[in-house]
């Protein structure tokens, strides 16, 4: 108790210098707690995958589709429970800046059996199905552009070409936190229907099947097994579960997340720094103390605690202000991202690891900080400290 | 009476550790901060060298990226029938009608697969397009499977450096060749005979047809006609902007988070340097006393202590911008969200890059210093003698 009594009154001798730590600490820290949190946002898609879903596209790449007669090859391999299929739609509504969410032309009869965690109510559920120009958005999605329930919405096609005019017939929530909320499903009979007048070429195509398996134990035999199926054809299919598919994506912007993982780093060597140069300061200021107390008798391991002590004070202090200041930064973060970032960040959380971390860096940091000037007053004699004018 | 500036030097040098560590936060900080201003300043490089002036690129109308176009062989032949397409040395006209597909190929090292660009060229293409330039092997011969890589695909992609094969269209192809293009966003694609590839994919379309016009001037009757043309729903843009455009999604999130994570970071350093200043000023009481003494007026002591927070700023904003310099070697890559496929770049460091660099770390120091410098010009003589 003595001992905390005077670490805190050392800590406090320079006010004002001891503020501006702990200040510049939980900047950093705060920042630090951000980008793992941007970097969790990235992998959100990972956590909500199943693990009896497998994703079967076409090998060559997603830029090219799969014809819509596979469907019924796929359900006929043994081990598959169920088959749904997607377009990307990818069309403008009301600019480009506002149009980063996901559209799909789904298959609205099983479209929501294999994603249950799209909890679409029951009766808008039904509506949906029998009305052709019907769609779902997620709840994100709807908040952001303030859309309800019988609202009719225009987009205009860029990779299916015209103006198209969807009613908003429901509005899903995800199961859990990390459930995408900003997709955009409507019928994919209302594309293939137009296109079969206006684009023949690009009729009867699907974007990717959703293959629902029986047994996830079996999801690789079932994959390798749908792949067989379709060797040597002109389109052949590469068949994945949904967790490497999402991973594949994510694999794509890695260069975007190893700068990321970086800067984190370079944050800390910043906190480091600025941390090491106060106690430095603190230690080369009070050499001649340390001295005196070697004088009174106070060994080594007192110096050592007070030190250490007074290091990771600030920056435990520093840490702890940091993590509460993340909050707010992430949700700032989240609205300004939000309407050029949506697609990317459909679940943007700080999580407890985050927490515990920042947490941890603080302490290594401390204890770091305190090495040299630790070192310096263990070692100095003290004839020398007391001959030292500071 | 201003204070020699062999003073401020000397301070800095007496406290050597201190010195080292602001300067070492400040230098952390334009490093990030530079290494930003030259990614996104490389991206645009790279997509702003991928279109010539001279040229015009037509896909159809709304199609934000080439893969996402498409035209059939009558809308090709009408565009290449247009006046104002320049005549090549053979009397062919200058326009290529190219076909632009993606195909996943597992990168080297992590074999994580990645979507790269394939364009089917025709021979104008070449000529066209001066800065594609083979450095080692050769073109394809006519009819056969065989395909010219840029040099950071050979690089980076498993089965795309020289004499290997890559399967895609139920074929394998060989890679003859492998090109340079200054730079410039075709580096990070595939090239092929068009003809050749729309067969592999029984593709009946065309993706984008790419034209030199006779003179510039003739973009905008060229635009309004093939616009106008009932028989066509295209788009025509200049080739140089409509590369330029696709970069402006990813230049954009680089910005935005460059530059957070630099204000953040800026502080962080900001905080340092006062730190150290205030410090400096509380062990020099006697020594600011002594000089006000002397006759030193305020302002002097006050712009001594400002100079030693510049000083200390620009070391470390020099030894940032070294770091930062070293980047050029570097090449990234990351997939473009608007074509969705692999793209390259490089660091590129411009003039005005070190200027804006050293502009902030300067601003950085004398944020930092302003204050710790007015404390020491304000100091009483009589409790500076005091003090200690």
């Amino acid at each position: 108790m003595e001992l905390f009594r005077l670490i805190l009154k050392n800590t406090l001798r320079h006010p004002l210098r001891s503020i501006l730590t702990v200040f510049g600490i939980a900047i950093a820290i705060s920042a630090f707690g951000l980008i793992r949190t941007v970097i969790g946002a990235w992998y959100s898609g990972v956590d909500a995958s199943a693990p009896n879903r497998l994703i079967t596209r076409n090998a060559v790449s997603l830029g090219f589709s799969l014809p819509l007669s596979y469907r019924e090859a796929i359900r006929g391999i043994p081990g598959v429970a169920d088959v749904s299929y997607a377009n990307w739609f990818g069309g403008i509504y009301i600019d480009e800046k506002h149009s980063q969410f996901p559209q799909f032309a789904v298959d609205a009869t099983t479209w929501y059996e294999i994603y249950p965690e799209f909890q679409l109510p029951p009766e808008q559920e039904a509506v949906f199905k029998q009305q052709r120009n019907a769609a779902v958005a997620g709840r994100k999605l709807a908040e952001r552009f303030n859309w309800k329930v019988g609202d009719t919405i225009q987009m205009r096609g860029m990779i299916f070409p015209g103006e198209w005019e969807f009613v908003i017939r429901g509005i899903y929530t995800g199961e859990q936190k990390s459930t995408d909320e900003t997709q955009f499903h409507f019928h994919y009979q209302y594309l293939d229907e137009k296109l079969r007048q206006t684009a023949p070429f690009q009729a009867g195509n699907v974007g990717w099947y959703v293959v629902k398996v029986q047994n996830p134990k079996q999801a690789a035999e079932v994959a390798e097994a749908i792949d067989r199926r379709f060797k040597n054809s002109l389109a052949e299919t590469l068949t994945e579960t949904e967790r490497v598919f999402v991973l594949g994506f994510i694999s794509m912007s890695e260069t975007i997340l190893v700068a990321l993982r970086i800067i984190s780093m370079v944050i800390i060597g910043v906190i480091l720094l600025v941390l090491s140069n106060t106690m430095a300061m603190t230690a080369r200021e009070r050499l001649s103390e340390y001295a005196v107390l070697k004088t009174l008798g106070f060994g080594a391991r007192h110096l050592i605690v007070f030190i250490i002590g007074e290091s990771l004070l600030i920056a435990l202090t520093g840490g702890l202000l940091g993590i509460l200041i993340t909050y707010p930064a992430a949700n700032g973060f989240e609205r300004a991202m939000g309407d050029a970032m949506g697609a990317i960040f459909p679940a943007f959380d700080v999580a407890t690891s985050t927490q515990i971390i920042c947490a941890l860096m603080a302490l290594i940091v401390g204890l770091a900080a305190s090495a040299f000037p630790t070192w310096r007053a263990v070692q100095v004699r003290i004839v020398d400290g007391l001959r030292r004018v500071g | 009476m201003i204070i020699p500036l062999n003073y401020s030097f000397r301070n800095l040098w007496t406290r050597r550790l201190t010195t080292f560590l602001t300067a070492g936060g400040i230098a952390l900080v334009i490093f990030v901060f530079s290494a930003v201003l030259m990614l996104a300043n490389g991206l645009e490089k790279t997509l702003v060298g991928t279109g010539s002036d001279k040229n015009a690129i037509i896909v159809r109308q709304g199609a934000e990226s080439e893969f996402m176009s498409m035209l059939d062989r009558n809308a090709v032949n009408i565009v290449k029938s247009q006046p104002e397409i320049a005549v090549g040395p053979e009397g062919n006209r200058l326009a290529a009608s190219e076909v632009v597909v993606l195909i996943n190929l597992p990168k080297r090292g992590s074999s994580n697969p990645s979507h790269v660009q394939i364009r089917g060229v025709a021979p104008e293409s070449l000529t066209m397009r001066p800065q594609v330039k083979l450095v080692e092997g050769r073109r394809w011969r006519p009819g056969l499977s065989e395909v010219i890589v840029g040099r950071p695909v050979a690089e980076g992609f498993q089965g795309a450096g020289l004499g290997e094969t890559i399967r895609f269209g139920m074929r394998d192809w060989t890679v003859v060749g492998v090109f340079d293009a200054e730079g410039a966003g075709f580096e990070s694609e595939i090239w092929v005979d068009a003809e050749q590839l729309v067969q592999a994919f029984r593709r009946p379309v065309f993706s984008s047809i790419t034209a030199q016009l006779s003179s510039a001037g003739d973009f905008s009757s060229l635009k309004s006609r093939l616009e106008s043309d009932p028989r066509l729903t295209v788009e025509v843009a200049r080739e140089k902007q409509y590369y330029a455009e696709q970069s402006e999604m990813m230049a954009t999130f680089i910005r935005v988070l460059g530059l957070f994570v630099t204000v953040i970071f800026s502080l962080g350093a900001m905080i340092g340097a006062m730190i150290t200043m205030y410090a400096s000023v509380a062990n020099r009481t006697t020594e600011i006393g002594t000089m006000r003494a002397l006759g030193f007026p305020r302002r002097s002591i006050l712009g001594a202590f400002l100079f030693e927070s510049l000083l200390l700023a620009s070391i470390g904003g020099g030894i940032g911008i070294l770091l930062a310099s070293l980047l050029q070697f570097v090449t990234v890559s990351t997939t473009n969200f608007a074509t969705f496929s692999e793209l390259a770049f490089r660091f590129i460091l411009s003039p005005a890059i070190v200027v804006q660099s050293l502009a902030f770390a300067l601003a950085m120091g004398f944020l930092g210093g302003f204050l710790p410098a007015v404390r020491a010009s304000r100091q009483k003589i009589v409790e500076a003698f005091r003090a200690s």
